[in-house]
């Protein structure tokens, strides 16, 4: 048996970074990986990294991670080709405005100043291909995207040069606990700690619900689209208020498209089926969003295999049933963005049993109301 | 795209070349609803390529094989299937659901079953300087000859191995084209080795014809044997080629156009992207779709013919589109002649003779599938080998991890020029096979697609949701 301070189970940009933050803590630790990392949801999301329109819950959270994330290439030695022009939501309606208003109105309130809202001028001076029909919008000036598949592997290989033990292909078997120690079965071998993290993404529900703790979680598999390259027309990132749309603009021309439109996702045989007729809607909201895109080709399309709560918050923290079991999943096609965090947070709560961060909204607590 | 007549159809094939013609011709005879669409203009795939609009009537240029293509085009026409030219099948997912582009708009069509017939597409031969203008695949010049009568007239060398290397040599030659000098790649002794699986070739047209056409191109031609390094030079163009033989002789040669060769390999793109399962073959060095007799993959209801099935030639092509196009009649329950599957089975197997000679004799040799150093591997990211290597070296475990250290594939060809030569260098510096390394996961949209045909798509009619499979 093969004794450590801390096991992790999932190796997408969540486990990865736990693990990289607990060997700077000074912890042993494991990470189990049944594909490799960023196999799923942590490689083949939009990239985007993004403060923007989160909701409040999470606001912390993510504020804290933008911090890590402009200072990305000192902590893990690759810039994850983190390009940052701002993010723009787009209104498309006075109500869209409206609410836009209302919602910087309630930041401001409690103290966050990340968002601010733009006129229609304001947004068109910053978008000059968008469309006659926008009435407004909101921006968050430090976000941008990166680059996800080079930015987890590169906490991956991070993590493994300060010494921690990073199995790939390796399927860990459900984790049991016994005389105060968690066990897990992995690749013939066995091992065992006081801590256990559950960082599974999509396959985090079957594990929670075998330890008895069952969380709303669905796999679901969103679908993103990119295009051939074309002159740069647009810096920063645009979503929208009442449609589902993701929307930029590489370095090198070509365009990603994505939101959350969802294909079907199998979480047994890691496979994802396209439904064309929902890559439809995102074809046709950004035809009507910038004209100038439908004449552009579509290269290559694809989705990813995401854990997705009802709510659409993450679980971020202790479990309120086991001793020494920690949830960092469930994050709802928005978790990229608060890797760097959550894997802080998350190795604090493991080593110190606290942390300075309010992730008090994405307690477990939350499920057990009822 | 209104074209179509339908919606929904009984067979849908994929690639009009000996497979798909074969294919849609038997299904439509015995009455099945058949829609065959095509990438290219006309019908013939790439040994037909022009067969009904070529320059070139002088029978005696392209050869009774390529004229053979006549009687199974009549076939077709007198079968009743659909057939769209310079339709682009951009999608096909597990439920057998077509996404195909014509003129500029683009449908959603039902199949019960599909038939893919998608050919092969020649191997990467990824030499130093195979990226400069002034070289080109056989494949390309073999294109512009039959399509537009268009052969070389600068200083030419040709290189490499298999049936058509001297099979172009030929038909440049007979139209006065020129070539000075023609690298054979085949390695020494691989004749002998090739030699006990002889006798099942003996047996086929194609060794007579084979040797009239060696006798011929070798009477016109200089050809430098059993040569092991290739090189091309040039700044901005080609201007010499450099090479070495088994037996250290050096030779190089002014020239403007490099003609490269390597054999062909299934074009698995398609069939991949479905989801079909794939398997390494040893012999032919590519992946192959796992199919069962019938040629159904392992997604129901879809088979492949053709050589993306494995390398056979036009004749195992034109029985496996038979035997397909069978077997999906009768699993569709259709009353399909008794004998038309057994028929085409059987034709099947004296097609296959003499296959395994010709895989052996021309199995590639390695030096020239896996590539060292400065040679560029992806073209479309200008990879060169040894960043993968390095890549290799700090943890990328297989095709799909790379493209997180250095996008090889994401680029416009979609992996159609690399993939294979990624496999086998990644397998090679770790070690292990091709089957454990694996291929790039391929997703549709397998041919680009214009935006605007993707929002402007046709909602899903009422028949389209009626279909039962």
């Amino acid at each position: 048996m093969i004794l450590r301070d801390v096991l992790i189970i999932g190796g997408g940009i969540h486990g990865c970074a736990t693990a990289l933050n607990l060997r700077h803590a000074g912890a042993t630790v494991t990470l189990f990986e049944k594909d490799y990392a960023g196999r799923h949801a942590s490689g083949v999301n939009a990239g985007g990294v993004r403060m923007l329109s989160r909701h409040v819950a999470e606001i912390p959270l993510s504020l804290r991670s933008m911090a890590i994330w402009e200072r990305i290439g000192d902590l893990i030695d690759d810039d994850c080709a983190l390009d940052c022009h701002g993010q723009v939501l787009v209104a498309e309606s006075a109500a869209d405005f409206e609410t836009c208003k209302a919602r910087v109105a309630e930041l401001n309130r409690l103290g966050f100043t990340h968002e601010e809202l733009l006129s229609a001028a304001e947004v068109r001076r910053i978008l000059p291909a968008v469309a006659e029909t926008c009435t407004g919008g909101i921006i968050s000036r430090r976000d941008g995207a990166a680059q996800p598949a080079r930015a987890t592997t590169a906490y991956r290989r991070k993590a493994a040069s300060l010494g921690a033990d990073i199995r790939e292909g390796v399927a860990a078997g459900l984790p049991r606990f016994q005389n105060g120690l968690w066990h897990v079965d992995a690749g013939g071998e066995s091992f065992a700690a006081p801590k256990l993290v559950i960082a599974a993404g999509a396959w985090s529900g079957r594990i929670a619900a075998h330890l008895g703790e069952p969380i709303p979680l669905v796999p679901v598999a969103p679908m993103l689209m990119i295009t051939s390259r074309v002159p740069r027309f647009i810096d920063p990132v645009v979503i929208l208020r009442s449609r589902i749309l993701s929307f930029k603009q590489f370095p090198n021309g070509t365009l990603l498209i994505g939101g959350g439109h969802l294909g079907q996702a199998d979480i047994d045989t890691n496979s994802t089926v396209l439904d064309w007729r929902k890559l439809q809607i995102s074809a046709r909201t950004v035809s009507e969003l910038f004209p100038v895109m439908r004449s552009a080709t579509i290269v290559r399309a694809w989705a990813g295999i995401e854990g997705k709560l009802t709510d659409d918050l993450p679980v971020v923290g202790p479990s309120l049933r086991h001793k020494g079991l920690f949830y960092q999943c469930g994050f709802s096609l928005h978790g990229f963005q608060l890797g760097p965090a959550a894997g802080a947070a998350v190795a604090e709560l493991v080593t110190e049993g606290r942390t300075p961060v309010d992730i008090s909204g994405l307690s477990m607590a939350r499920f057990n109301a009822a | 795209m209104s074209v179509l007549h339908s919606d929904s159809y009984d067979l849908v094939v994929v690639g009009a070349g000996p497979a798909g013609i074969a294919a849609a011709a038997a299904a439509a005879a015995a009455g099945a609803s058949t829609l065959l669409l095509d990438e290219n203009a006309g019908p013939g795939g790439q040994v037909w390529r022009g067969l009904t609009t070529t320059p070139l009537t002088n029978r005696e240029m392209l050869g009774k094989d390529y004229w053979d293509g006549e009687a199974e085009l009549g076939k077709l026409r007198a079968s009743g299937a659909e057939v769209i030219h310079r339709a682009t099948v951009w999608s096909i997912d597990p439920s057998l659901q077509v996404g195909v582009s014509h003129g500029g708009s683009s449908r959603i069509v039902q199949a019960r079953k599909i038939v893919v017939a998608t050919g092969a597409m020649e191997r990467p031969f990824p030499i130093p300087g195979w990226t400069l203008p002034g070289v080109m695949t056989a494949g390309a010049a073999q294109t512009m000859l039959k399509s537009s009568g268009l052969v070389p007239s600068e200083p030419t060398v040709i290189a490499g191995q298999g049936p058509l290397f001297w099979l172009l040599a030929g038909q440049i030659l007979r139209m006065g084209g020129r070539i000075d000098v023609m690298l054979d790649t085949t390695p020494k002794g691989q004749l002998a080795a090739a030699l006990p699986k002889a006798f099942g070739f003996l047996t086929t047209p194609y060794f007579r014809k084979g040797l009239k056409m060696l006798a011929e191109v070798r009477s016109k031609v200089r050809i430098v044997k059993h040569v092991t390094r290739i090189e091309a030079h040039g700044e901005g163009q080609l201007d010499r080629v450099t090479w070495e033989t088994a037996g250290g002789k050096r030779g190089e040669m002014a020239s403007r156009l490099l003609l490269l060769h390597q054999g062909v390999v299934p074009n698995v793109n398609l069939a991949m992207s479905v989801g079909a399962a794939h398997d390494w073959d040893k012999q032919q060095l590519c992946w192959r779709p796992r199919l069962d007799e019938d040629g159904q993959s392992t997604v129901p209801g879809l088979y492949i013919a053709g050589d993306g099935a494995g390398i056979g030639g036009v004749g195992v092509a034109l029985a496996r589109g038979r035997v397909a196009a069978h077997a999906a009649l009768t699993a569709m329950g259709r009353k399909a002649p008794a004998s038309g599957l057994s028929a085409a089975r059987a034709e099947l197997a004296k097609a296959n003779r003499g296959r395994e000679f010709l895989d052996l004799l021309y199995k590639p040799a390695e030096q020239f599938r896996i590539p060292e150093g400065d040679t560029i591997v992806c073209r479309c990211e200008e990879v060169r080998a040894r960043d993968i290597l390095s890549a290799v070296e700090i943890g990328a475990s297989g095709p799909n991890q790379l493209k997180a250290y250095l996008r090889t594939g994401m680029g416009p060809c979609q992996g159609r020029l690399c993939g294979l030569t990624v496999t086998e260098l990644m397998a090679k510096a770790r070690g292990t096979t091709p089957e454990q390394i694996g291929y790039y996961r391929l997703r549709a949209p397998v041919k680009p697609l214009m935006l605007s045909e993707l929002a402007d798509l046709p909602q899903e009619p009422a028949a389209v949701k009626a279909v039962v499979r």
